[in-house]
């Protein structure tokens, strides 16, 4: 009789399974829900954990205003993916939050629709933000911060900013041969690479990822990994290397490189507005410049990423959504809360003079990021990344630069191809 | 033994036990029971129906219906008792083993991925949707959305005042006496009633429907206070199957075997469908230069790694469990204890601390032992590595299922060899070791085969690498699943279709050796028991 029972049990357990199976099946085939009871509807936001605090008191008097119920819902792993995958199957927010460059794979899967943002609106936003929400000519999400890479330095252990990276290289090896500090610089790069930081002493050294079209957009078909000026700049690269220098080594990676200068332990930081509450935790005397170019290089150009505010296409309230993005977002007192939960700096032209003088760095990072590359926000970009990444892993370790940079070239061709 | 044990308690009843009557109340409460939870089961049945009938899930409620009937007429039935063992294990199976081998194999067929997941029919929406554009120096009005006797309208008011009414036939101009304006937008007009943000934003859907047809394009709503005039660039012609530029009169042809829009030049626009491909997926496996050139090494590598880590945790662990089993060992709870800790700790962040650990400048592992060794940069230390936090890991598991089996060993044929004369070494190669490993056999083979996939393990410590700089492609210590998740995912977007063909290989692969030592210890069994 026991067992029985116990069968029973597993049956039991199993119907709830089925249903639960097929409740997920019912949404993605029908997707008709009941309507909502709230009068106005329910708005609902995807952020991630940070944002989400700040977004949350506006989206709370957007709601009061206009009589419907915001919810501001945090995803803390994987929000495009997620999103993406929501979206398909009919269970997707209205509104999602994130980097620009996502727009290339939500737009190929059909998730965002473009906003219209008025001319008097597009003007209040700085040139290189919009330019990064811009894809295939149209924009399609509201900027609101912009982030970039600048040189970070200890200026208890060097006073003056380096003008070049020679110099930054020669007095970081006079701190080290002195003892102060381990490393010369700290510069991420593991066994496995880093693109984006890397791509300022690339682009110094004359490399460059894909042409551009006439109409300025990035083309996928004239990749520059493997062409001669990209080969003299990783050939720069290496001479600061392991088997050079050794400025740079595959042992600084994303989880050290920041303490490591917030430890004392390098004078020199390549990083972004993310780093600055660890080091002012750290107590450090620090100051912001832009990445120095290689000495009779071009400059250095960082990557500028853009956060932007996407309306779902396949939302449930696209109208109070497009309100909410394009009227309401625009304005700057949202932008400073969002500047004010996680300190980078505004997109909003506005709201950045507002912040500004009482956080100077939120410049001198608009000033590093000046003359900047917009991230490519192309779906073929996904297929650099990580052969270029390793690339530069290995040219930093030793390697042979032109074969290297032949077999990343092949093997992301391949990719974009394929 | 504790395997066989184990069994008996499985074992139905012969239906002989089944006759006699058992006490009383154990029938009452067996009978309460049994009407409790089928009563679950049918109140679970009709909780799960209602949102299949609102969605119009017919099969799906179909499954259910036939689940629920099958559960009742089983478990109602006084005969039919193997079925009523069979049954749940059997639901089990088909909703955890089976469904997914199914899906699987069925995704495999299809060139699901990024770029490809929905319908055609969502693609086409989407092209339409993104070529929306506004009309160059065309008006910017300020919106408000009203209805009149119930049909949705638009009170438009332009920059320089003038006020109009928009619907679906087109713009007609609004008398200025006859509304208010403030802000830019109408806020009131006679014989419309206006919808604030909350009520126009029920109607939504409708909202978002209605264009305004005008001689360059259509006023759409853009938000529920503003709107513009637009028009999209780009249709779908449903008499060429084709997606036409309105204004260049470019034209890209759907390729309905690839589930994209191609245009003569050969260029894709970016929104596709999802296809049936047949099985192209699991030829391009076959054919992919990137994954038939490194496989065989690959495969080597792999095979190597779940060995070598399931016979260096079964060695350490037997070696403990060993040491812990003799009653000369004083405070040996508190060994065991310390010794499960490994075991305890979440593997997630104890691979990405070993990581750490291994690290050239800054590793404990180089500044303990006053090494400059660079672990994870070259191919046979990074091996080495991997293997030794996977020996970490794991040998406290070998530990207490060695623990337990050797408990199981009856003392008396030990002391009959002993009896007999062997010495220590001999006792344990010839009567120590065959009995544990009959009982160990089958989780050593699920242990390979779970290491043989041991995704984690190479994520989060090498991510594959070291790399050759040559090929980005395939690194030292990448297994089978981590480089093709790189194939799969790490160019445009995910390709499911893709892995999921690449994961039916990697499926029979282990099938196929797991069958093989099932098999060998079969034999195995038969000559010891």
């Amino acid at each position: 009789m026991r067992i029985r029972t116990a069968g029973v049990v597993a049956a039991v357990s199993m119907v709830a399974l089925v249903v639960a199976g097929c409740g997920d099946s019912s949404t993605k085939s029908g997707g008709t829900g009941t309507p909502s009871k709230a009068a106005g509807g329910t708005l609902v936001i995807w952020a991630d954990d940070q944002r989400t605090a700040a977004l949350k008191p506006f989206a709370d008097k957007f709601g009061k205003d206009n009589g419907v119920t915001v919810q501001v819902q945090a995803i803390s792993k994987d929000l495009q993916t997620n999103f993406v995958t929501a979206s398909q199957s009919g269970k997707g927010p209205d509104i999602v939050v994130g980097a620009h460059d996502w727009i290339g794979n939500m737009v190929q899967n059909g998730a965002i629709d473009p906003v219209q943002l008025t001319d008097a609106q597009k003007s209040g936003f700085a040139d290189i933000a919009l330019k990064a929400v811009t894809f295939n000519g149209q924009v399609y999400g509201v900027p609101y911060a912009i982030e970039n890479l600048a040189l970070i330095r200890n200026t208890d252990l060097a006073p003056n900013a380096p003008s070049t990276m020679d110099d930054l290289v020669a007095a970081g090896t006079a701190l080290k041969t002195a003892g102060k500090v381990t490393n010369i610089m700290s510069l991420q790069v593991s066994q496995t690479g880093d693109a984006y930081h890397i791509y300022p002493l690339f682009t110094s050294g004359g490399g460059y990822l894909f042409g551009t079209k006439a109409n300025g957009d990035y083309d996928p078909a004239d990749l520059g990994v493997d062409k001669p000026a990209s080969v003299a700049a990783f050939q720069k690269i290496a001479a600061f290397g392991e088997k050079g220098s050794g400025a740079l080594t595959r042992s600084v990676t994303g989880d050290n490189a920041i303490p490591t200068f917030t430890g004392g332990k390098a004078a020199f930081l390549i990083s972004g507005p993310w780093a600055i509450p660890d080091i002012k935790k750290a107590g450090l005397h620090y100051d912001i410049t832009p990445v120095p170019g290689f000495a009779g290089g071009k400059a250095a150009q960082p990557f500028v990423g853009v956060q932007a505010f996407y309306v779902a296409s396949k939302g449930k309230n696209k109208a109070l959504a497009q309100e909410f993005v394009t009227n309401y977002l625009t304005k700057p007192d949202l932008q400073v809360a969002l500047y004010q939960a996680n300190p980078r700096p505004p997109a909003l032209t506005t709201a950045l003079n507002q912040v500004k003088a009482s956080d100077p760095d939120l410049q001198k990072f608009m000033d590093a990021g000046k003359g900047g590359a917009v991230l490519p926000a192309i779906p073929q970009m996904a297929a650099i990344w990580d052969p270029f990444g390793k690339a530069e892993a290995a040219i930093i370790g030793g390697a042979d630069v032109p074969s290297t940079l032949a077999a990343a070239a092949k093997t992301i061709t391949d990719q974009i191809n394929k | 033994m504790a395997v066989e044990r184990n069994g008996a308690e499985v074992t139905p009843p012969r239906p002989a036990a089944d006759r006699t009557p058992p006490p009383p109340g154990a029938r009452l409460a067996g009978q309460a029971g049994k009407t409790l939870l089928l009563g679950l089961v049918a109140a679970l049945a009709v909780w799960g129906a209602f949102p299949l009938v609102s969605a119009h899930a017919w099969p799906a409620l179909g499954a259910l219906a036939v689940v629920t009937a099958l559960i009742f007429s089983v478990y109602l039935s006084k005969r039919r008792i193997p079925l009523k063992y069979l049954l749940p294990g059997t639901l089990l199976l088909i909703a955890f083993q089976v469904i997914p081998v199914v899906y699987t194999a069925s995704t495999a067929l299809t060139n699901f991925g990024d770029g490809h997941r929905g319908s055609k029919q969502d693609a086409v929406v989407a092209i339409q949707g993104a070529s929306v554009r506004q009309v160059p120096g065309s008006t910017e009005y300020g919106l408000t959305v009203a209805t009149r006797g119930g049909t949705l309208v638009f009170l438009l008011a332009d920059p320089s005042g003038g006020t109009f009414v928009g619907d679906a036939k087109g713009l007609r101009s609004l008398d200025p006496s006859s509304v208010t304006v403030s802000g830019g937008r109408i806020t009131s007009a006679s014989g419309y009633s206006v919808l604030n943000l909350g009520e126009a934003n029920a109607r939504g859907a409708e909202v978002t429907a209605l264009s305004v047809p005008t001689p360059d394009g259509a006023i759409r709503a853009n938000g529920l206070t503003r709107a513009f005039d637009g028009k999209a660039s780009q249709a779908y012609d449903a008499g060429c199957d084709c997606v036409r530029d309105t204004s260049t009169g470019h034209v890209w042809r759907a390729d309905n075997a690839n589930g994209s829009f191609v245009d003569s030049d050969g260029q894709k626009l970016p929104q596709g469908w999802r296809v049936n491909v047949g099985l192209r997926n699991f030829g391009r496996v076959l054919t992919d230069s990137r994954i038939s050139g490194p496989f065989l090494r690959t495969l080597v590598w792999n095979m190597a790694f779940a060995v070598l880590t399931v016979l260096a945790q079964f060695a350490l662990g037997l070696l403990c469990a060993l040491a812990m089993h003799s009653p000369r060992v004083r405070g040996r709870s508190v060994y065991r204890a310390l010794m499960v800790l490994p075991y305890a700790m979440p593997s997630f962040a104890m691979l990405l601390v070993w990581t750490d650990m291994f690290n050239q400048d800054f590793g404990l592992i180089n500044k303990l032992f006053s090494l400059n060794v660079d672990w994870l940069g070259q191919p046979w230390t990074a091996r080495a590595a991997v293997i030794l936090v996977q020996l970490w890991l794991g040998y406290p598991y070998m530990f207490l299922v060695s623990t337990g089996a050797l408990q199981a060993i009856p003392k008396d044929l030990q002391e009959a060899a002993e009896v007999d004369g062997a010495s220590a070494w001999g006792r344990f190669r010839q009567v120590t070791l065959p009995l544990l490993l009959v009982a160990l056999s089958p989780l050593l083979i699920s242990s390979f085969a779970y290491n043989f996939n041991n995704f984690n393990a190479i994520r989060l410590t090498t991510e594959g690498g070291p790399f050759p700089p040559t090929d980005s492609s395939v690194g030292a210590t990448d297994l089978l699943i981590t480089y093709t998740y790189r194939v799969a995912f790490g160019g445009q977007g995910a390709q499911f279709g893709f892995a999921a063909a690449l994961s039916l290989y990697i499926f029979a692969i282990v099938a196929i050796i797991s069958a093989i030592s099932f098999r060998r210890t079969r034999r195995q069994e038969e000559v010891y028991s």
